[in-house]
């Protein structure tokens, strides 16, 4: 451990690449995150399968890439797809748990999860399988540091998404909506909100949001039916540490996600990539839970 | 109640009646039906079923030549599956199950080292012998177990190859072997461990250096930062294991990140298919195997390793690549068989100790058991993606391309 | 905790949870009288049976555990098989640590070649088990100061956490074995002398924990748990130390845990983390499901749950291949979706004369009332 310390002090250009490589992979975890923060502050419902629809949003470009399409045009008919497939989940079960206690859809989405999860292994078998991008990777600094062009393209088709929502949030008679009701459920009916309706296309809309970020992240990595839960959880600490409705703090969480889990594997060895996840999850909700207890002092 | 002779005496003879043909013309042959819990589902499925087609294909085969003849009686085999779910939780309960349950008295192994391990205590206390062809692992057999025979090269012998060509280069390019640095990614799971220890036994005797010595977590799906280390400290030999998706990563990430380091050597290529999915990018890897059907091997069952390739994915489809998991389960069938015959008689003792004197030549290579169980008869293979081909380069014995070094990506 | 409680169905709920507190009557005793003669006479009728009724057991106290901070509490943990998964690696490095080097024993080049002598085999049993009993119920209370802040789903996700995290850690921790796992030491006998000695340990633990919960629930301690489901805020206002009630539960939970942990490690024979120790997205989440399936909050639901989801899943599993864990999903949901009281607390529902509730007609009335109203407001 010292001595990847000393090698990353040694070599400052490991930094940058580190950190780059970061920033680009957290981009697409503050897609999945922001779906989850809006789920979680209009319809309080705590996606667990979060992750499962990331996947599933993979296998439209690998399923591109074997009949010969490059697997980034898979993107628009997996969104399409998917926002559809929302609309039936939420019709068919969260519609359902949607008004009953926290526990509830927690553990309905999990139950989802196993379904997809098993779904997807018994369509597609276990195998990893991966999108190939096909496009070229860029050297600097005589080859220290290197860009793949797809995760630069990756980024940028995360900003492009993410200006699209918000304009959408800001300007149309849906996006007003939906923040009409993540206010205040009641008034927004009173006002004359159909709240299912509402309730029904946010849903939709994080699986749209999930399927766009699967797609880039086969291209990426590599996708497998059982790889969702540690996309779920990524989602879970980036929505824990920013809070809902609050765009500018999911992208910083994610970034800083995506940073800390690059650092973390170099630092402390690969296999602790992910326990790095879980710590910074289990270390936000201790922080959160200091602030809250200071609060209430404050007020007793 | 009372029933009158004359019924029950009717009844019997409508029972007769109907049994008698099946009697008089039913197959001679009796039926002995071997164990096995194996992965139909979970991660690892895949190789699961491969290893299920090689008991099946093989069992078929012997079958259809007559079947085990034990004292001038006949057997067919028979196996009786269930579905491990790919955890060593669920392998001792299914062994259980399989022993007790069902009076299995003879087993075919699971797929994976883990399981195996769950496996092996099981059978032992029941005195089961258990014919293995998926557990590779070296500490299986330092535990003095006596009913466990395993067909393949332990999991030790898998990169050992690599490593002995890598010291043998250096020396050809008048480089001291400390100078040889090496660095290893290995998956933090059973087979990818006792594939490290063996490593490094093997890079302590040819006096190499590891620079680098990762473990890859099990949901592996990101291996940047590990590569990050190996691009800033340019290792002379990259050595990665970590079942299909290991290889899958590596392959994809050490094109991405324009590794270039002279030797790489990784397991599981085959089964991850990574010349389909990445082409020219990972011409040169190292891949060992535990058999491939160029090699010059022959039985009297499947005849060369060649006919056995043809006759597998005449019967499966879908295989472009026979994978040596599905070779080697059959050769577990074949032992069996033998195993049977060599004691003419069921009993699991007789059986047992005539497992332990195998000696026979198969379309895998020879099978010999050592005295802990494993296979010492047959060498590990060390091929090298040439072209899009896999050419075996090591040892040299079986050796029918040279080894391109360093390697050049496409 | 939960938001929709009205305070009617609150007074309903609290006699129902007085089923515990009433008085034993004789069909209560065949009842255990028949369960404890099974249990006896099950290894010796079905002999061949007996691994997987010991299973059945631990599945029993899986859901009773779950249901004493889960249903009970109302705390929603989804990490409670942290407890198992450290009961049994301190049970194992115990039974090896007494007699040999933990470190060479486990290490994967030429670990477990050490021949346990039958004394030190059981020795190492015995102690193992009350180390791993003691030792989860500690980490149990270090972890109940942390997470004990967290409220509903971010209490479920921390828990979560803490269970994958742990398996993560213990993966990457060499002197147990790392993600090599550690082989069991071998059991000195025959192998049906093993199966039925685990039998014996795994119902006596079983009955154990029963005997105990049902006394627990019947105390003052079992009121004020309750009484932190129902209304947190109002229980710490009537006095009650919440964090230290909720601590406390969760070590009992954690205790008897703890034990199935060490007992199953020694049933397996070859334990690692992922898969056997911590398996979070199969027995985390199976005894979540058994005791929702039964019923939480009720004494017999988790048992009765248990036994249920454990004989359909012995008998049919094998049978689906591949589409077992589907079906197990959809259990979940649909368990979830319409019946979340589960088989028991749907039966107290229908006959609350049969586990002598006393309720209040009119406040009964009243509940019917407000559900018929508004359930969706």
């Amino acid at each position: 451990m010292l001595d990847n310390l000393n090698l990353l002090a040694l070599a400052p250009l490991l930094n940058i690449q580190l950190l780059l490589d970061g920033i680009f992979i957290g981009a697409i975890f503050a897609l999945a995150g922001y779906g989850l923060a809006l789920v979680w502050g209009v319809m309080n419902v705590k996606n667990l399968c979060q992750g499962e629809y990331v996947i599933m949003g993979g296998y439209f470009a690998w399923y591109a890439g074997t009949i010969g399409i490059h697997p980034i045009l898979a993107m628009p008919v997996a969104v399409v797809v998917m926002f559809g497939f929302g609309w039936v989940i939420y019709r068919v079960i969260i519609s359902r748990v949607v008004d009953k206690d926290m526990f509830t859809s927690l553990l309905a989405t999990f139950g989802l999860a196993i379904v997809i999860q098993q779904g997807l292994n018994l369509a597609f078998g276990p195998e990893v399988q991966i999108a190939q991008s096909g496009l070229e990777t860029r050297s600097f600094f005589d080859g220290a540091v290197t860009v793949s062009e797809i995760r630069f393209v990756s980024f940028v088709i995360c900003c492009v998404l993410a200006s699209l929502i918000v304009l959408f949030m800001k300007n149309s008679r849906m996006g007003q909506a939906i923040r009409a009701t993540a206010q205040d459920a009641r008034a927004a009916r009173v006002m004359g909100i159909d709240t299912d309706r509402v309730y029904a296309f946010t849903y939709a809309l994080n699986c749209a949001i999930c399927a766009a970020a699967g797609v880039l992240i086969s291209m990426i990595w590599v996708i497998q039916p059982f790889y969702g839960l540690t996309h779920s959880i990524r989602s879970f600490v980036i929505v824990t540490a920013a809070g809902f409705g609050n765009l500018p703090g999911v992208i910083l969480a994610a970034f800083g996600i995506g940073v800390a889990e690059q650092f973390g594997g170099f630092i402390l060895g690969a296999e602790l990539q992910q326990a790095t996840v879980v710590g910074i999850l289990l270390l936000v909700l201790i922080w959160r839970q200091a602030l809250m207890s200071r609060r209430r002092q404050a007020l007793a | 109640m009372v029933i009158s002779n004359r019924f029950v005496l009717a009844a019997v003879a409508a029972v007769a009646a109907i049994a008698a043909p099946s009697i008089a013309f039913a197959a001679p042959c009796g039926t002995i039906t071997l164990g096995s819990a194996i992965s139909f589902t979970g991660k690892y499925s895949t190789n699961g079923i491969h290893a299920k087609n090689g008991y099946d294909i093989a069992v078929k085969r012997v079958n259809e030549m007559g079947g085990v003849k034990i004292g001038g009686k006949c057997y067919n085999l028979a196996v009786k599956y269930y579905d491990d779910e790919s955890t060593p939780a669920r392998t001792a309960q299914l062994l259980e199950r399989l022993i007790k349950q069902d009076g299995i008295k003879y087993m075919l192994g699971p797929y994976s080292s883990a399981t195996t391990k769950a496996a092996a205590p099981v059978i032992e206390k029941y005195k089961i012998p258990m014919v293995e062809a998926e557990g590779a692992s070296r500490s299986l057999f330092n535990k003095g177990y006596k009913y466990l025979f395993c067909v393949i090269s332990t999991s030790e012998q898998y990169l050992a190859s690599s490593i002995a060509l890598a010291a043998e280069i250096a020396k050809k390019m008048g480089k001291k072997p400390g100078d040889v640095k090496v660095a290893m990614a290995f998956e933090n799971d059973p087979f990818s461990l006792d594939v490290r220890a063996g490593v490094i036994d093997d890079i302590k005797k040819h006096g190499l250096k590891i620079v680098i010595d990762d473990k890859l977590p099990r949901d592996l799906s990101d291996m940047s930062a590990t590569l990050t280390k190996v691009r800033a400290l340019k290792p002379d030999l990259l050595l990665i294991s970590g079942h299909s998706k290991g290889a899958a990563t590596a392959g994809r990430q050490i094109a991405e990140m324009k590794i270039d380091t002279p030797m790489i050597a990784l397991t599981h290529c085959e089964a991850a298919k990574i010349v389909k999915k990445y082409g020219g990018a990972v011409n040169g890897f190292l891949c060992p195997t535990q058999w491939a059907e160029t090699l010059s091997y022959k039985g009297k069952y499947f005849g060369t390793a060649a006919e056995y390739d043809k006759l597998f994915k005449a019967t499966y489809d879908g295989y472009k690549n026979v994978p040596y998991q599905a070779a080697q389960a059959s050769a577990a069938v074949l032992v069996w068989k033998e195993g049977f015959e060599a004691a003419g008689s069921l009993d699991t003792e007789k059986v047992r100790d005539a497992l332990a004197a195998t000696k026979m030549q198969t379309f895998y290579g020879n099978i010999k058991f050592s005295k802990a169980g494993n296979n010492i008869a047959k060498p590990m293979v060390l091929r090298q993606i040439q072209d899009g081909k896999f050419n075996v380069v090591a040892p040299a014995k079986w050796a029918s391309h040279k080894v391109v070094y360093p390697r050049m990506a496409k | 905790m939960t938001t929709d409680t009205t305070t009617a169905s609150l007074a309903v709920r609290e006699a129902a949870s007085g089923t515990a507190r009433r008085r034993i009557t004789r069909n209560d005793v065949m009842m255990y009288a028949a369960i404890l003669v099974f249990g006896i006479v099950a290894p010796i009728i079905f002999p061949n049976y007996t691994y997987q009724i010991a299973v059945l057991w631990l599945m029993v106290l899986f859901a009773q555990t779950w249901d004493l901070v889960g249903g009970q509490m109302g705390y929603n943990s989804l990490g409670n098989i942290f407890f198992f998964g450290a009961g049994m690696y301190i049970c194992t490095v115990t039974q090896i640590g007494l007699f040999t080097d933990v470190g060479a024993y486990t290490s994967s080049s030429d670990g477990g070649q050490f021949e346990f002598s039958t004394e030190q085999y059981y020795i190492g049993v015995a102690v193992g088990l009350v180390l791993a009993a003691i030792g989860a119920s500690v980490l149990a209370v270090m972890l109940g100061w942390i997470v004990f802040g967290l409220r509903g789903p971010y209490f479920a996700i921390g828990t979560l956490g803490i269970a994958l995290g742990a398996g993560e850690l213990v993966g990457a921790w060499e002197w147990v074995g790392g993600g090599g796992g550690i082989p069991i030491p071998v059991y000195p006998g025959s192998g049906d002398g093993k199966a039925f000695f685990y039998y014996a340990l795994c119902f006596g633990t079983a009955v154990a924990t029963f005997a105990f919960l049902k006394w627990l629930y019947s105390t003052r301690f079992g009121l004020a748990i309750n009484a932190i489901r129902d209304d947190e805020e109002k229980a710490e206002a009537m006095g009650i130390h919440t964090l230290r009630h909720k601590t406390v539960a969760w070590a009992i939970s954690a205790f008897f845990l703890g034990i199935a942990g060490g007992l199953f490690g020694n049933m397996t024979g070859f334990i690692e983390p992922l898969e056997v120790a911590f398996p979070v997205i199969t027995f985390g989440i199976f005894m979540v499901a058994m005791a929702l399936l039964g019923g939480k909050g009720t004494m017999w639901g988790p048992v009765l749950g248990a036994v249920l989801f454990h004989i359909i899943k012995e008998t049919t599993w094998t049978y689906f291949l591949g589409w077992q864990w589907v079906a197990l999903g959809v259990i979940i949901i649909l368990n979830i979706m319409f019946f979340q009281q589960g088989i028991v607390g749907w039966m107290q529902e229908k006959w609350p004369d049969l586990f002598g509730i006393e309720v209040d007609r009119s406040l009964v009335a009243d509940t019917a009332d407000d559900r018929a109203r508004g359930r969706g407001v």
